[in-house]
């Protein structure tokens, strides 16, 4: 049957055509394709894991940063703690202190109150003693007459007498 | 830029071809039109007319009026050495006898007998087929250049390479990565040439008046050679080893194992491609053309019927176009695919990296 029948013509023309055609293409149009398509692939490939890779590190700074201001958040409220605690610490120092010094100024000034007390009532006792010496001394040198000159004299001295 | 002027080129060249071919229609009457009109319709003949190769394209007749382009003719013979004319020399029914050839049966024979004739003419399967990869190489190569300078590579891929991405791709993936493992890549040119190379020639096989290359028993003879010897030069000695001697077979079973399976390899696996491809390729021709002579036997009976049954028959005939581009892509990926797992049987099993389908996803 002549369908079947491969002609010689169309063979040799076939293969030289097939094969012209994969050098050509195999040099000019396959091999640029498949490795830019397979560069390009690569490419894609590698842009996704970047993003995906800072996606990541931003993830992790953003967690960094909330830790972050956590800790400085408490390491804040330690610090007002504290500054507190020093604030009546100190008052309440300096309040005992001037407690202190109140009390030592006062028992100083009564101190001193007693002492001048004293030496008053030594002086007192040293005039009222003067005193009655210097009374004692003139009722004995002055001869009494009678009981009532003797009383009137001493009514008299004793009205001189006036304390201080 | 350069592709343009090559593409406009083509254009002219192609519209002085058609002008020269009318003149060529004009110039040269005869009479032998008439008598044809007046046979009886005979389908069969049309039909493997349409379907055959030709020594000139053939579109129409009418009346004296031959519409068709004429082809070199190429012969050689040890007697007479080498001889180059154009097929319009045998005139339009081969009737005339030309440096000692004639036309017998649509083929040409030496006129003395004993002369032994090697025909490598540009029959119209040849030319048509020429032309077509010519157009094809010259889109693929201004596609590779886009990819060179980076469209596709660092940036989106525009225009014709979107048409032609995922095509090339789907061989990639679906065809090479799959059957032949980590080998792939070297297998790429050769697979992707097949497909495209069956894929354009089926195509353009389909518009109406040119030749059907890609079903010529010719055409698909030497895609299954090329690809048997593409098959037989991956084999590892490991892939013979278990041919000749499979393991864990009987001696008896061996004996009659052995045939069937050297068999499979050399004649029925190319054997195979070659006759799935002519037939499908064939047959779409066969259908549509039978289609189209039903209208004329119908018209032999009574005008009416012609008439009235050349509706239902474009109908069909529209029906079985669409079913011949689906076929087209279907067999040539068909071919290629099977051509891949051939390959990949040749070195199955020989580095165990390779194991079909174990190749990693690119993403």
């Amino acid at each position: 049957m002549e369908l079947l029948n491969p002609n010689l013509g169309l063979i040799a023309w076939t293969t030289v055509a097939f094969l012209i055609t994969l050098w050509i293409l195999g040099k000019y149009a396959w091999k640029p394709i498949v490795s830019g398509l397979e560069k390009r692939e690569q490419n894609i490939a590698d842009s996704i894991q970047a993003a995906e890779k800072v996606k990541q590190e931003m993830a992790a700074l953003k967690s960094e940063n909330e830790e972050l201001l956590a800790k400085a958040r408490d390491e804040r409220a330690q610090m007002l703690r504290e500054a507190k605690e020093t604030r009546d610490k100190i008052i309440a120092e300096a309040k005992e202190q001037a407690r202190q010094e109140t009390n030592k100024i006062v028992s100083d000034a009564q101190a001193v109150i007693n002492q001048q007390k004293m030496a008053a009532i030594t002086e007192l006792k040293n005039n009222v003693g003067k005193l009655v010496i210097e009374v004692s001394e003139k009722v004995l040198r002055r001869e009494l007459a009678s009981k009532e000159a003797q009383e009137q004299f001493i009514h008299e001295l004793t009205s001189e007498v006036k304390l201080n | 830029m350069g592709f343009r002027s090559v593409k406009s080129l083509l254009v002219a060249t192609f519209s002085i071809f058609l002008i020269s071919v009318s003149f060529q229609g004009f110039a040269q009457n005869n009479e032998d039109g008439e008598a044809k009109t007046e046979e009886k319709f005979d389908p069969t003949t049309v039909i493997l007319n349409h379907v055959q190769d030709g020594y000139s394209f053939h579109f129409f007749t009418i009346g004296d009026f031959h519409a068709s382009i004429p082809l070199p003719v190429i012969l050689y013979s040890p007697q007479k050495g080498l001889s180059i004319f154009s097929s319009s020399r045998f005139g339009h029914e081969g009737e005339l006898t030309y440096e000692g050839y004639k036309m017998e049966n649509n083929k040409i024979v030496a006129v003395d007998e004993g002369v032994k004739v090697y025909d490598f003419s540009m029959t119209r399967n040849v030319v048509q087929m020429l032309l077509v990869l010519t157009l094809f190489i010259i889109l693929m190569i201004n596609i590779g250049k886009r990819y060179k300078k980076g469209i596709g590579v660092t940036s989106a891929p525009t225009g014709v390479q979107n048409l032609l991405e995922p095509v090339i791709i789907f061989i990639r993936d679906e065809v090479a990565k799959v059957n032949l493992g980590s080998r792939w890549e070297r297998y790429m040119p050769y697979l992707l040439t097949l497909f495209f190379f069956i894929l354009v020639n089926a195509l353009f096989g389909m518009i109406p008046g040119v030749a059907n290359v890609a079903g010529n028993i010719a055409f698909t003879l030497i895609l299954g050679v090329i690809a048997l010897i593409v098959i037989l030069a991956s084999t590892t000695t490991h892939f013979w080893k278990h041919l000749f001697w499979p393991p864990g077979v009987p001696f008896l079973v061996k004996l009659i194992l052995v045939p069937v399976e050297l068999a499979g390899v050399f004649i029925i696996k190319p054997g195979a491609l070659i006759i799935r491809l002519f037939a499908n390729m064939i047959a779409g021709h066969i259908v549509i053309l039978a289609f189209i002579s039903l209208i004329f036997i119908f018209g032999e009976m009574s005008t009416v019927a012609g008439y009235s049954f050349s509706p239902f028959s474009v109908l069909f005939i529209v029906f079985d176009y669409f079913i011949e581009i689906l076929v087209a892509f279907i067999q040539a990926f068909i071919f290629t695919v099977l051509t891949a797992i051939f390959i990949g049987q040749g070195f199955e099993g020989s580095d165990h990296d390779l194991h079909p389908g174990t190749h990693d996803g690119m993403l």
